[in-house]
């Protein structure tokens, strides 16, 4: 086994996943499986070789700065479970 | 023991630009609550962002004015983490390629020295959206007006020794990325805000201590006392015996204290990696020279032309030219009178300023405009009013009451340069006041003064000061 | 009207501007087979028949007026992937399962303005991470051609509905392999443009790097049609590029004679079920036989494309998927303690098990100490990859080979294994981690399963992938093939 239970769990507490016990020993063999497959990528010699970012080789199109969306906060809020005054609502955050 | 102190400023200026950096929303300030939030801004499944064109020519413009490397290619990375103001669950930044780098102003020190700051690099990121947690129960609301407004980081060196040098540094980037148009650099909304890595080390020690970076300092006065105390609180530690933990910390004005903020700090790996909804910021050679041909003429160059060309005290030039309307405010004065510039720079730092500040307004509402405080001055300069006669008239003109020679006019307050009727005054004085002129004449050379003030009352201070003093000095020593 | 069904969209074209039928009918009758058929296949999630109706009377109307876009009339699927302007839009998944999109993706608003009918929304893996469609949230769909066999993914309820004639065409999507492999798998075309043909706008993302919209369709001219409508330059797109698109159709017609045709060996080893094997080889037989040349090519870095892709497409997808959060759309836990805790669970109950692992593999490979070992390495070999194309293209035209390893496979037998799932796409990914256009075209069958003929061009060789795959099926008839039962 490449990964451990703890590093699992580290994993799916920065992915903010929530696992049962018995998905926290499936991902650690699947998980494990895949990261070992994936070290295959070792063996290859890839000395002085740029990575690869974008499949094609050209620069970013810039927009020009002109408003031209219109306020819309109803239509796009009937998908958010919880809202009051127009903010969407998430539990208490203190800080 | 001996301590230096080792800060570096990790400034966010928000780009004042029309719309958002990835999306065509609006950046207005004030806003009702996700009215300007489009999808892109929400995070909506599926909408990807598109850059701003006027972001790049903004960063490209503060890189020339920091003497920096404009990158002729630049690259947008994600930083992930969730938090309800960040919709997408990472923010879009620069890590590895910046778009400015290897950049330099220079400030003031405490011994009048003039002091390099190092500029690591500036690089464009989106604002967050904003948190409110007053008036609602148990929860807290989230309005996204903000989240992809243009922000640029600028982040220094650790070359700032106080915090004295980290507001002269902070001031200056705020000076410049206002002449340069590129940000409003308002902090009360928020968009010109600085992180602070604070350390300190023994004197002559080469590695550097231990960090804590105090998060959104949004006033010089907190910049200042936020580091302040953060220097103490490190130095009392370290001496106590106890260690200085890397950490992000607040700024508490109520208390005057910093304080950890450890939950924000638990387990941070934000797993950068480049954007691949973004290709890479290419700028050309061409592209930069025509920034370089249209940018403004900057503070420094202002300052020392003002004191070449003007003959002004090189500290009223610093105060005129820390801001460009200030400085503009000042030239066109100085081209409407012969009064001298000298006399225009004592104005506009010393009663314009001060009427200002006292009515809260910015030089661009200014009561009395450039024109008019030409006109002022040149009736000084030409002696129909004396300069302490001016302060009334320039409070009168604040209030609204005309122009300087409408103002003279209808008080009267055109200065006596007539000798005769100084002299009827003078001889007035030295009459009522037989046993002070004894005093005078047994050697009391101070009371001259008294006799001026007599002179001047008499004369409902429109005499000409020269006049008096010197018919009085002819008639008291004759 | 029946049998219409069985037309190609370019034979409804010419009956619906002949007059043989109108639109409208030619509407109710797909969707009177999709109500009668799809209870055993499972290849849609929602069908929009009230709105499909409405749309096949505007475009009759607009006909009547001698107006009407190029497709006007003519019924279409879209993967539900795509977003649909007040339509479900799920993803395959629990966590979109109430989602309705309030705009519509750049590719459904330009096949609308051209007049196509939507008939509704593909079912497919869930967030297109899958190459069996057994990970839909919405459950599995089955092949046409044998309903105990997986019709492939993530694609797969797109191939299906165009294998079973519920539709001559449907859109897709191929991170990679996602449209081909299905294709292959139903005895179906399907092709995945250049990176950067056709706008990602309003498609989910699942790998921004290597995602991108095709479709699948019974001919290669049909593909033409839809592909000239899809692509093009759109400004909501930064990776969508502004170059002029051909007249697939008009360039159909042309010979292949002298096309080069490359070989690559390594297609051919230890991983190939031998008939499908055989049947490819025998399609570019068939291909040389028409006036091309078959050229071996050697392609040293190809073996790494599954590792390689299994370290980008999860990274990529780890932060495309964290704007999942319960907070503005999607699926929310109740009962929730704090905000760690409205995250965690709503995720967790959210995605289902392939889409977890794929985001906690990619949370992996991007986190500290390991992103140098991992994804800074996969985009080394990523670019090896795209040079041993970029070489191979300095010789050959087109690139032939088989599609997947094995023809369609039963439902169950490879989803409790990753890598043998992973593997299904060794033939495929090469394609996506360049950017390089490529469509699998069917030829032959093994055991009554279809077998698909896999062919790659340089960037924006679209054309000649068409033309070459449209020669081929003059040759041969495996498209006409049509599944027991859905004559």
């Amino acid at each position: 086994m490449s990964l451990d239970k703890d590093q699992v769990r580290q994993i799916a507490k920065l992915a903010r996943l929530e696992l049962s016990e018995d998905e926290y020993a499936e991902s650690v063999e699947k998980l494990s499986k895949i990261v070992d497959f994936v070290d295959h990528l070792s063996a290859a010699d890839t000395s002085g070789v740029m990575p690869m970012a974008h499949p094609l080789n050209v620069a970013q199109r810039l927009r020009a700065d002109v408003v031209t969306e219109q306020n819309d906060r109803d239509r796009f809020q009937e998908n958010a479970p919880a809202v009051a005054n127009g903010l969407y609502l998430v539990p208490k955050v203190i800080e | 023991m001996s301590w230096e102190v080792v800060i570096g400023l990790e400034i966010h200026a928000q780009l004042a630009t029309k719309s958002k950096i990835f999306s065509a929303a609006s950046t207005a300030y004030g806003a009702e609550p996700n009215t300007q939030a489009c999808l892109v801004d929400l995070g909506y499944p599926g909408v990807l962002p598109v850059l701003n064109k006027e972001v790049v020519h903004m960063a490209a413009m503060f890189g020339l004015a920091v003497n920096a490397t404009v990158a002729p290619r630049s690259v947008f990375a994600r930083k992930n983490y969730f938090y309800p103001d960040l919709p997408k669950g990472y923010q879009i930044s620069q890590y590895e390629l910046p778009i400015v780098e290897h950049g330099e102003l220079f400030i003031t020190d405490a011994d009048g020295n003039e002091k390099r700051i190092g500029i690591t690099r500036a690089h464009l990121e989106e604002d967050a959206g904003k948190s409110i947690h007053e008036g609602l129960d148990k929860s807290s609301g989230i309005d996204l007006n903000r989240a992809g407004t243009p922000l640029l980081e600028i982040v220094s060196e650790p070359d700032i020794r106080s915090a004295k040098e980290a507001v002269a540094y902070m001031r200056k980037i705020h000076t410049i990325v206002r002449y340069l148009g590129i940000s409003d650099g308002n902090m009360q909304e928020g968009s010109f805000r600085c992180d602070a890595n604070v350390s300190v080390r023994p004197q002559g020690q080469e590695a550097f201590g231990t960090r804590a970076e105090i998060k959104n300092l949004n006033s010089f006065r907190f910049v200042e006392k936020a580091i302040n105390f953060e220097i103490e609180r490190q130095i009392d530690l370290i001496e106590d015996g106890g260690e200085v933990v890397q950490e992000t910390r607040l700024y508490d004005a109520d208390k005057d204290e910093t304080r950890s903020m450890r939950s924000k700090e638990e387990a941070n790996d934000y797993r950068y990696f480049p954007d691949p909804d973004l290709l890479p910021v290419e700028i050309s050679e061409a592209y930069i020279e025509a920034v370089r041909k249209e940018l403004p003429e900057l503070p420094d160059a202002k300052q020392q032309r003002f004191v070449a060309q003007y003959d002004v005290r090189k500290d009223d030039a610093a105060i005129l030219t820390a801001s460009r309307p200030v400085a503009d405010y000042f030239e066109a004065a100085v081209a409407k009178t012969g009064a001298g510039a000298q006399l225009v720079a004592n104005w506009v730092v010393g009663d314009l300023s001060g009427a200002l500040n006292k009515d809260g307004l910015e030089i661009g509402d200014s009561r009395v405009s450039a024109d008019e405080l030409a006109g002022l001055l040149t009736r000084v300069h030409d002696n129909t009013i004396s300069g302490k006669i001016a302060k009334q008239v320039f409070e009168a003109m604040w209030a609204g009451d005309g122009s300087a020679d409408e103002v003279i006019e209808a008080k009267g307050l055109r200065q006596i340069t007539d000798s005769s009727a100084i002299e009827a005054a003078v001889d007035k004085v030295i009459a009522a006041n037989p046993g002070q002129v004894a005093e005078y004449r047994s050697g009391k050379d101070k009371l001259m003064g008294f006799f001026v003030g007599q002179v001047m009352k008499e004369t409902r201070g429109q005499a000409n000061p020269g006049q008096v003093n010197q018919i009085l000095k002819a008639k008291l020593d004759g | 009207m029946t049998g219409l069904h069985a037309k190609t969209l370019t034979e409804l074209k010419a009956g619906l501007d002949g007059g043989e039928f109108s639109s409208v009918e030619l509407t109710q009758s797909l969707l009177d087979r999709i109500a009668a058929h799809d209870d055993q296949l499972n290849a849609l999630i929602t069908v929009t028949g009230d709105e499909a109706l409405a749309a096949a009377e505007r475009a009759d109307d607009a006909r009547a007026a001698g107006a009407g876009g190029v497709l006007n009339g003519l019924p279409i699927i879209h993967k539900d992937i795509f977003c649909t302007r007040g339509i479900k839009t799920t993803c395959g998944s629990r966590m979109l399962d109430n989602f309705i999109s309030p705009y519509d993706a750049t590719i459904v608003e330009r096949l609308a303005a051209a007049g196509a009918v939507v008939l509704g929304k593909a079912n497919m893996d869930e967030f297109a991470m899958g190459s069996s469609n057994e990970t839909s949230y919405f459950g599995p769909v089955r092949n046409p051609w044998d309903r105990e066999r997986s019709p492939g993914g993530s694609s797969g309820g797109s191939a299906a509905a165009v294998a079973a004639r519920f539709s001559p065409a449907a859109t897709a999507t191929d991170t990679g392999g996602s449209i081909r492999q299905p294709a292959a798998l139903t005895g179906t075309l399907g092709i995945k443009p250049t990176y950067g043909r056709v706008s990602r706008y309003g498609m989910i993302a699942f790998a921004s790097s290597l995602d991108q919209a095709g479709v699948i369709t019974r001919s290669a001219e049909d593909a033409a049609r839809l592909l000239g409508v899809m692509a093009g330059f759109d400004e909501r797109d930064s990776t969508c590029l502004d170059v002029p698109v051909p007249d697939y159709v008009a360039e159909l017609g042309q010979s292949i004679k002298g096309l080069k045709v490359g070989v690559v060996r390594q297609h051919f080893d230890a991983g190939l079920d031998a008939d499908c094997g055989a049947r490819v080889k025998e399609a570019i037989a068939v291909i040389e036989s028409l006036g091309a040349t078959a050229v071996e090519v050697d392609m040293p870095n190809i073996d790494y494309s599954v590792p390689t892709y299994y370290v980008v497409a999860p990274a990529e997808c780890s932060s495309n998927l964290s704007r999942f959060d319960g907070v503005r759309f999607g699926h929310r836990a109740g009962n929730v303690e704090d905000l760690f805790d409205l995250y965690c669970r709503s995720r967790g109950e959210g995605f289902g098990d392939e889409v977890k692992r794929r985001i906690m593999t990619g949370t992996y490979v991007l986190s500290a100490g390991y992103y140098d070992a991992y994804y800074l390495k996969a985009q080394q070999v990523r670019h090896l990859i795209a040079d041993d194309f970029k070489r191979a293209f300095e010789k050959v035209d087109v690139i032939a080979g088989p599609t997947a390893p094995t023809p369609a496979f039963r439902l169950g037998d490879k989803v409790d294994d990753p890598i043998t799932m992973y593997l299904n796409d060794i033939y495929t990914i090469g394609a996506n981690l360049g950017g390089f256009p490529a469509l699998s075209v069917p030829c032959g069958f093994v055991n009554d399963l279809p077998v698909g003929l896999h062919l790659v061009g340089h960037h924006f060789a679209e054309s000649t992938l068409l033309r070459c795959a449209h020669a081929y099926e003059q040759a041969t008839d495996w498209l006409a093939a049509c599944p027991e039962g859905f004559a």
